[in-house]
């Protein structure tokens, strides 16, 4: 087939011509029809995700008071914010916890708290100097009344993760749930099939400035996420085996909406955000269109040990995600119960509200300003330090 | 008819009398095992569920005190607050009954209070704070 560029593509969307589906839709179509005539009759996949993102906060100004303050310590809510930047700005971010209700309540909840309109306590301290002579503030903000306030997500979207299993004797507390004793249950978290990276493996259209859905509101993609990792084993199909791409996310909190937004409390690990995410692949080529059918058979990760406390923890199997999915994997000729973390059931709904925004042109695809790296260095942290120096 | 909920304890020395047996035998009750963990010479517990009329039940309890199996009733139930659940799976990782069970094909939870427990694990791993336990 003839490529069709990112215009051509926006030009059906907005004559109400374009034709869309979801990640889960595809695989079906492509059994049936096969790539060629569904790279030609497809015109925009939707791929989409709900899952807790720990790298996730927020930027908010909140404008300036009377007489004005250049805050230098900042609380929402009780929940420490960062304010080591100009005079009425603070970053708040997702996992920070509460300095009086602890492990219940964190950033994400505020987040969550403003995004549902609620007035949330703000109390901010300074020096005092010449042009900012208030030294303490203490009053109440919401969505209408500041400013700015703007998602800004260092990584978010990971393409693919671990497993996570425990061989010890007693329950471990993680980012990845409650792992039961001697292999008591694995836990995965992931669409698998409908993973926005997953479905756009060497981020051939998925770069910074790609808009996509966050939240409920119209977002972009601002650069690489942390630890973006593109040198990340993979399979034949170009599918990395276990984490790899990330992607730093931005969005405006204003117009975003509870539903796609909400706070998570991992027992006796902390605080999360469960962040929605949507991205439109545009089927450019055949190529594009492979990609997009990717299905959860062909999706493969590594189930590590959370039990072993170093940063090399042995691989125990690999496995697809149709075998995750299924709710039982056997390890060590035992059979151990699945479970996931993120849900799937919201990350189709997200998937089939984009369609709908597309197909209702309401959300115009973008063409990457610059790709993200497809291959770089994963640098490790090692302890050095004088007491540390070996010669 | 009544139906009870009860934790059976049972101590790590032997037990010489077959107690499902007996009930069901000399009480004419309707026994549901819930879950098992009895092992030779070590403490177990096994939760049924037990239908008959209220006195049969109460003789029951009384034979199950008498040959020195602790028992407790379950006065608790565990209450999902669906409305506010995203259906991410987190509390069928540690549901040891299988009484949350995601739906195959919605990938909804599902729960079958019949099954549950009340172990109160799901409780804590929620990380949306979804399960609470009635008193």
């Amino acid at each position: 087939m003839a490529y069709k560029s990112f215009d051509e593509i926006n030009e059906k969307i907005k004559s109400g011509k374009a034709v869309v589906v979801t990640a889960d839709e595809i695989v079906d179509i492509v059994e049936e029809k096969g790539i060629s005539k569904a790279a030609k009759e497809i015109d925009v996949v939707t791929t989409a995700t709900f899952g807790p993102m720990c790298s996730s906060g927020m930027f908010i100004n909140f404008g300036h008071s009377d007489p004005p303050i250049r805050m230098n310590k900042v609380w929402l809510n009780d929940v420490p914010a960062y304010a080591g930047i100009a005079a009425v700005d603070a970053y708040i971010g997702a996992t920070e916890l509460s300095e009086t209700k602890g492990m219940e309540y964190g950033g994400a909840h505020v987040i969550e708290d403003l995004i549902a309109g609620k007035d949330i306590k703000l109390y901010a301290e300074s020096y005092g100097t010449d042009c900012y002579p208030r030294k303490e503030i203490s009053t109440y903000i919401n969505k209408e009344n500041i400013n700015q306030a703007y998602m800004f997500n260092p990584r978010n979207a990971y393409q693919n993760y671990n497993a996570a299993t425990n061989s010890s004797d007693r329950i471990l507390y993680t980012y990845m749930g409650t792992l039961l004793p001697q292999y008591g249950n694995i836990t995965y978290s992931t669409s698998g099939q409908l993973s926005p990276l997953l479905n756009d493996p060497t981020y051939r259209t998925i770069g910074i400035g790609t808009r996509v859905f966050i939240g409920g509101a119209q977002g972009y993609v601002a650069w690489e996420g942390t630890q973006h990792n593109p040198g990340q084993t993979r399979g034949e199909n170009g599918v990395p085996v276990g984490s790899a791409g990330t992607l730093a996310l931005i969005g405006d909190i204003k117009m975003m909406d509870k539903r796609f937004i909400r706070a998570a409390v991992y027992e006796k690990y902390g605080i999360s955000m469960f962040v929605g995410i949507g991205i439109p692949i545009p089927i450019l080529d055949e190529e594009m269109l492979k990609f997009t059918a990717v299905k959860d058979s062909e999706i493969f990760t590594n189930i590590y040990d959370y039990s072993v406390p170093n940063r090399a923890r042995p691989v125990l199997k690999t496995v697809s995600y149709a075998e995750l999915r299924s709710g039982n994997i056997e390890l060590n000729g035992k059979s151990v119960s699945t479970a996931p973390m993120s849900s799937l059931k919201k990350a189709r709904e997200i998937a089939d509200i984009l369609k709908q925004q597309i197909i209702n042109g309401e959300f115009l695809l973008t063409q990457p300003v610059s790709a993200i790296p497809a291959a770089n260095k994963m640098n490790r942290l090692d302890v050095r330090g004088v007491e540390n120096e070996k010669d | 008819m009544k139906k009870i909920k009860v934790s059976l304890f049972y101590p790590a020395g032997d037990v010489s009398k077959p107690i499902t047996y007996h009930l069901v035998k000399d009480f004419d009750l309707v026994i549901n095992i819930l879950h098992a963990d009895i092992s030779l010479n070590k403490m177990g517990k096994l939760v049924l569920d037990i239908e008959g009329e209220e006195e049969n039940i109460e003789k029951g309890l009384k034979f199950i005190d008498e040959i020195g199996i602790k028992y407790k009733m379950f006065t608790k139930s565990i209450i999902w607050q669906e409305d506010d659940c995203v259906h991410c799976g987190a509390c069928t990782a540690v549901c040891p009954s299988n009484a949350l069970k995601m739906d195959k094909t919605e990938w909804n939870l599902t729960f079958e209070q019949e099954k549950c427990l009340v172990c109160e694990l799901c409780v804590k791993s929620c990380p949306l704070n979804v399960m609470c336990v009635s008193l």
